[in-house]
């Protein structure tokens, strides 16, 4: 399990990332959601005990990282497919990395085989494909049979295939019991993968809590109804207690209701309808909407949203804050 | 490269895959186990190597030769050639071919260094072995050792075929005066070079800097030490790492020299135990 506490980290006059807390828990996929340069990359680092923090803490069952025996055995990472030498071979480098940790030999070729990589083990790594360099990176990260598993941005740059096979992979990690810790900037990613979701924005954490109910708080939906008897049923709609936004296009937004619900009421008066729809915002719009203040470098469209009043349920309190001159830091 | 390798995922959670963890502990030995897996199992190490044999013993054996071959003629060049080799024989043997075949190990000790941060190797590194400082010194012990055990192997061979070949001209053995010190004094120097390059590899970090830096404290600064003005440049040269360093390569020093050659070995160790108190600060407090 991992634990931060008040995690900070400061570059010169940057906040990259802001008093964090929070807990990856055992037999699930936390995603780490954010934009890029929210601070998912540092704080995974300062986990990682590759970075030290400026304020605050940070522990692996308990421990802080630089006080593991034996780190591979407890934390497996993938931070990027490039932490080896290029001039080494695969299996050699795995062997480096099992010899410090005491890792049995027989292990190194367990894990080759797990990541499919037996047939190139002995080729030296500097000529691997993206895929096959992020392959040997979970083959070292699986080294160790760690309880705790980190994967920074993953699926970045791979085929279809090898995001499938990613994701596959930390649902099993997951399932067998460990912890799981997986960062990314796609919402559609997470919705997929991640039982919980730890969402960042500009070095703060926004949200914390279970995918669904993220997602049950931060996507909105309505049914957009047609009648050429609107006259007469939207006024029943609405005594149902429904909230009906009329629409430009003569059609009707119900917010609040689903649709089989309308159809009975257009029904039991007798009405026609030409049109029920549910319309979901999807989950990415959500997200970005969630993150639009906090993303650090963004096109001139998104700044337009960003100005836009956020006006989502559940939103946590400090979002309206960050922009402010001072904001940054609570003391 | 396919989907099917989904199934072999452990599908249990286990414990170590053998179940007989033992302790796992990152301890001192298995870190020397892993600094050796890595200099032997890339290419630079064995390429460096064998340009210091070949270099070293190569060029000591050609200047030797060149030097017998025009000993008579004592209108050329070579004329001071004879005179150095006739002043101090063990030590034109010993350190001729050397001071070109030592730059391989300035790049190689600076590259076990540097590689690791050039490559990324080091967030690996430092993963499975966060005790930053016993890394360090475990990656120091297994490059100084080998280098060592082969400048000894140099430096033997180099006196026996310099001696060969200069027999007619110049007798000298190993039991002459400080001769042994001096043969021995080659891997003893060799290896405190590479530990010296290593240490400015792992503070400056880039390889080309670094090298740049750590050649231009062996070759290039005492000459410019030689101008300043009366006997200061005699005594700042003096303590100049490589200056005192190559005196342990030296029998019979001349009365220029501000140090004894164990002295000037021990100021050599200074420098270098100077810049590892540096690099271990700098590698502790900066983020990898």
């Amino acid at each position: 399990m991992i634990d931060a506490k008040g995690l900070t980290k400061r570059y010169g006059s940057q906040l990259a990332v802001d008093h964090a807390y929070f807990t990856v828990g055992a037999g699930r996929v936390t995603g780490f959601l954010g934009p890029n340069g929210a601070g998912k990359s540092t704080t995974m680092r300062m986990i990682l005990g590759l970075d030290r923090p400026t304020a605050g803490s940070v522990t692996i069952n308990g421990v802080r990282y630089s006080q593991l025996a034996s780190p591979l055995r407890e934390v497996g990472a993938l931070l990027d497919a490039k932490a080896v030498h290029g001039g080494r071979s695969a299996y050699n480098h795995l062997s480096v990395l099992a010899k410090t940790n005491g890792i049995p030999k027989r292990r190194i070729a367990e894990v080759i085989g797990m990541v499919g990589l037996d047939s190139v083990a002995g080729r030296r790594s500097g000529g691997f494909s993206l895929g096959m360099g992020q392959r040997l990176g979970i083959a070292a990260a699986l080294l160790g049979d760690p309880g705790v598993l980190m994967f920074d941005e993953p699926v970045n740059g791979l085929d279809p295939e090898g995001i499938l096979w990613i994701r596959n992979l930390m649902k099993s990690l997951a399932a067998q019991g460990r912890a799981v810790f997986v960062s990314s900037h796609l919402m559609s990613e997470m919705a997929l993968t991640a039982d919980h979701l730890v969402v960042i924005g500009r070095g703060k954490i926004l949200a914390d809590e279970p995918t669904a109910r993220f997602i049950e708080r931060n996507s909105t939906s309505h049914v957009r109804v047609r009648s050429p008897q609107m006259g007469e049923l939207a006024p029943r709609l609405a005594a149902e207690g429904w909230e009906v936004r009329q629409q430009p296009d003569y059609s009707v937004h119900v917010v609040g209701a689903d649709p089989a619900r309308i159809g009975d009421v257009a029904g039991q008066n007798g009405l026609w309808l030409h049109e029920l729809t549910l319309v979901q915002s999807s989950l990415e719009e959500a997200f970005m909407r969630l993150t639009a203040d906090s993303v650090e470098y963004h096109s001139t469209n998104a700044q337009g949203a960003a100005a836009d009043p956020l006006g989502l349920p559940g939103v946590p309190q400090n979002v309206p804050a960050w922009g402010r001159p001072g904001s940054e830091d609570p003391e | 490269m396919s989907t099917e390798i989904k199934d072999s995922f452990p599908s249990t959670p286990r414990v170590m895959a053998d179940g007989s963890a033992g302790s796992g502990h990152a301890n001192f030995g298995r870190l020397l186990a892993a600094e050796w897996t890595k200099l032997r199992t890339v290419r630079s190490t064995f390429w460096s190597f064998a340009v210091l044999i070949v270099v070293t013993v190569g060029l000591t054996a050609l200047f030797m030769a060149i030097t017998a071959a025009t000993w008579n003629n004592t209108a050329n060049r070579n004329g001071n050639a004879r005179t150095d080799l006739l002043a101090d024989p063990a030590r034109t043997i010993l350190t001729s071919g050397l001071g070109f075949g030592q730059l391989a190990i300035c790049v190689l000790g600076v590259m076990v260094a540097t590689n690791e941060y050039s490559t990324g190797m080091v967030r690996s590194t430092l993963l499975a072995s966060p005790h930053r400082l016993r890394t360090l010194a475990a990656k120091a012990i297994t490059f100084a050792v080998p280098v060592f055990i082969l400048g000894e192997i140099i430096g033997f061979a180099c006196f026996a075929i310099g001696t060969a070949i200069l027999k007619s001209h110049v007798t000298v053995s190993l039991s002459g005066p400080h001769v042994l010190r001096s043969v021995i004094g080659v891997g003893l120097y060799l290896g405190m070079l590479g530990l010296f390059s290593l240490a400015i590899g792992q503070i400056i970090r880039h390889t080309a800097g670094a090298i740049t830096a750590t050649i231009a404290m062996v070759i290039v600064i005492d000459p410019l030490a030689g101008l300043l003005p009366d006997s200061w440049g005699a005594h700042v040269a003096g303590y100049l790492p490589n200056n005192a360093g190559v005196l342990l390569m030296d029998p019979t020093p001349t009365g220029s020299n501000v140090l004894s050659a164990w002295e000037g070995y021990a100021v050599f160790g200074i420098w270098v135990a100077v810049l590892f108190a540096i690099a271990s600060w700098m590698l502790v407090a900066r983020d990898a």
